[in-house]
């Protein structure tokens, strides 16, 4: 198995005039719960059918277990499992049945068939409700069974398109507890796309952040978060008011300051040294209680490094 | 790739015949339209529904009606309902899912039909109780069987074309079902409005034709014609193609 599950380079593709992926180039390790984020109409659907072959690239390449999209794509869609926009399961039918199918598909034997629709009915609590039609099923069942669907033929790869867009909070946090678990049982790589940061933080070990069909950004989640925060300050003390936060905001070091609650935060310029900002503070009577640098969470890198690039 | 079309076929079939997951609410749903074709008609008709080949012309319609309402449902129904971006993300080729769906299309209209007949001939037999066991005339049998699977065949190829035009299920089987209608009824219609001299002589030169070689030619027609909107049917049926939809 190669090293890298999915491998892109300058990755393109337009629709007309609009290009939805824009010279995409990514790497994504075997093994890792990889988060693609992006805003909605951001390019992540479009890069996930890239992926999967089922568009054409504009312009680019792209390896996916190290087949060529292009070239191979049957191959891909061989080894990868996928859960799209939509659940895409029969509602008419029941769920053995939706998982029967798609087990057929695969040229699962009759005994494998069984055995493993009943192994992850079991493991996402749903094999007592086997018989149940689909349709009359809560958003949150449907997308535990989606998911099941595409882990049946125990995949490399499993694409995940907004998992958990819909549901509410507590069915959310439960399919994200089902899918680290099954991530994590079955080995597989997961290449998930999401615009909820918090889901990001929690499931992935590797985020990207894509806008406008660009890749802004590739690390861990606290990669991301030390970057957006260096140059970031929280300072709490008592004299803390609009006068001092206009003086700071005077100093050529600031190049933001906010003031809320006797908190003032303040972004500094690059290399520039805190230092004098504290004694500012201290010269001004201001009694520091804290200061704390650098610790943006992923929403705040997300929305640097998307604000920074509209 | 049978293997895989034959999956398509369990699939399509089961939602048809396991509605709700149970093949007994299927049955009564399907029970309305066995006992009009296997019942009612027979009554209607009699003996004469084994003895005049032509009086089993109306189960030939059962195939066509129902072929072009399962390829309806079976394509344009599976873009509405948001499975078939899922279907082709699946290691299924483009050709299976499509032979797939025409032949699952094919098996529910004909077998519909075979079933409908075979109830009718017992309702016959029941009916006519003292005189002895009637039996569909042979030729009857091969037209019906073969021009019904024909039939079939043409409306479902026909029918993928359509559908994978068509918005929803209801627009892609209302173009069908007019298809259909005027298929049969222009021709009726334009007999109707023929002058008498033209009408008699019409009739005059259908009764003078050998009907054998008529059959043939009309089943060469057919055959020619199914293969032909297969292949403009897969040549339609991408899914780069299908994907933007």
């Amino acid at each position: 198995m190669p090293d890298l599950a999915i491998h892109t380079r300058d990755l393109t593709r337009d629709f007309g005039a609009l290009r939805a992926v824009d010279g995409l180039s990514l790497d994504v390790p075997t093994g890792v719960i990889f988060g693609f984020l992006g805003p909605n109409g951001s390019g992540k659907t479009t890069t996930i059918r890239l992926l999967l072959g089922l568009l054409e690239p504009t312009a680019g390449v792209a390896d996916v277990l190290g087949h060529d999209t292009r070239t191979d794509a049957g191959a891909i869609r061989e080894r990868c499992g996928a859960l799209l926009e939509h659940p895409g399961l029969y509602e008419r039918m029941t769920a053995q049945d939706n998982l029967d199918f798609y087990a057929r598909v695969w040229r699962l034997s009759s005994v494998e068939r069984q055995a493993r629709v009943r192994e992850l009915l079991t493991g996402l609590d749903l094999w007592e409700r086997r018989r149940e039609i689909v349709g009359a099923w809560s958003r949150g069942m449907k997308q535990k069974l989606a998911v099941a669907r595409t882990l049946l033929h125990r995949p490399a790869l499993v694409f995940l398109d907004e998992p958990t867009a819909g549901l509410d909070p507590i069915a959310a946090a439960a399919l994200r507890e089902d899918l680290t678990a099954l991530a994590r049982r079955e080995g597989v790589t997961v290449f998930l796309t999401t615009h909820n940061l918090a889901e990001a933080e929690k499931l992935c070990d590797l985020v990207g952040v894509i806008n406008r069909g660009g890749l802004l950004a590739v690390g861990r989640p606290d990669e991301l978060r030390s970057r957006a925060g260096s140059g970031r300050m929280e300072i709490t003390g008592r004299g803390i008011d609009a006068r001092i936060a206009a003086l700071v905001h005077a100093q050529p070091a600031a190049a933001s300051v906010e003031l809320d609650d006797g908190k003032l935060t303040l972004r500094l310029r690059d290399g520039v040294d805190t230092a004098p900002v504290v004694a500012l503070l201290v010269h001004e009577g201001v009694a520091i209680d804290e200061v704390r640098k650098g610790s943006a969470d992923l929403e705040e890198a997300f929305m640097t490094l998307v604000g920074g690039e509209a | 790739m049978i293997a895989d079309a034959l999956t398509i076929v369990w699939k399509d079939l089961r939602g048809l015949l396991f509605v709700s997951g149970s093949l007994k609410k299927s049955l009564r749903g399907l029970a309305f339209s066995l006992v009009i074709f296997g019942v009612f008609l027979p009554l209607q008709i009699g003996p004469d529904l084994v003895r005049e080949p032509a009086a089993i012309l109306p189960f030939a319609w059962v195939p066509l009606l129902l072929a072009s309402s399962v390829i309806a449902d079976g394509i344009a129904g599976e873009r509405e309902r948001h499975t078939l971006e899922t279907l082709l993300a699946s290691r299924l080729s483009d050709r299976a899912i499509l032979v797939g769906k025409i032949l699952a299309a094919v098996v529910y209209g004909w077998g519909f039909m075979v079933v409908s007949a075979m109830l009718g001939l017992i309702t016959v037999n029941v009916t006519n109780a003292g005189n002895g066991l009637l039996m569909y005339d042979p030729l009857a049998i091969v037209l019906l069987g073969g021009f019904g699977l024909l039939g079939a065949s043409f409306v479902a190829c026909g029918g993928a074309l359509v559908a994978l035009r068509a918005p929803t299920v209801r627009q892609a089987a209302q173009n069908m079902n007019l298809a259909i209608f005027a298929v049969v009824l222009i021709p009726a219609i334009a007999m109707g409005i023929l002058p008498q001299d033209i009408r008699r002589q019409l009739f005059e030169t259908l009764s003078g034709l050998d009907w054998a070689t008529i059959g043939v030619g009309a089943a060469v027609f057919l055959v020619v014609a199914d293969l032909l909107l297969l292949w403009a049917a897969l040549a339609r049926f991408q899914r780069a193609r299908l994907i933007l939809d």
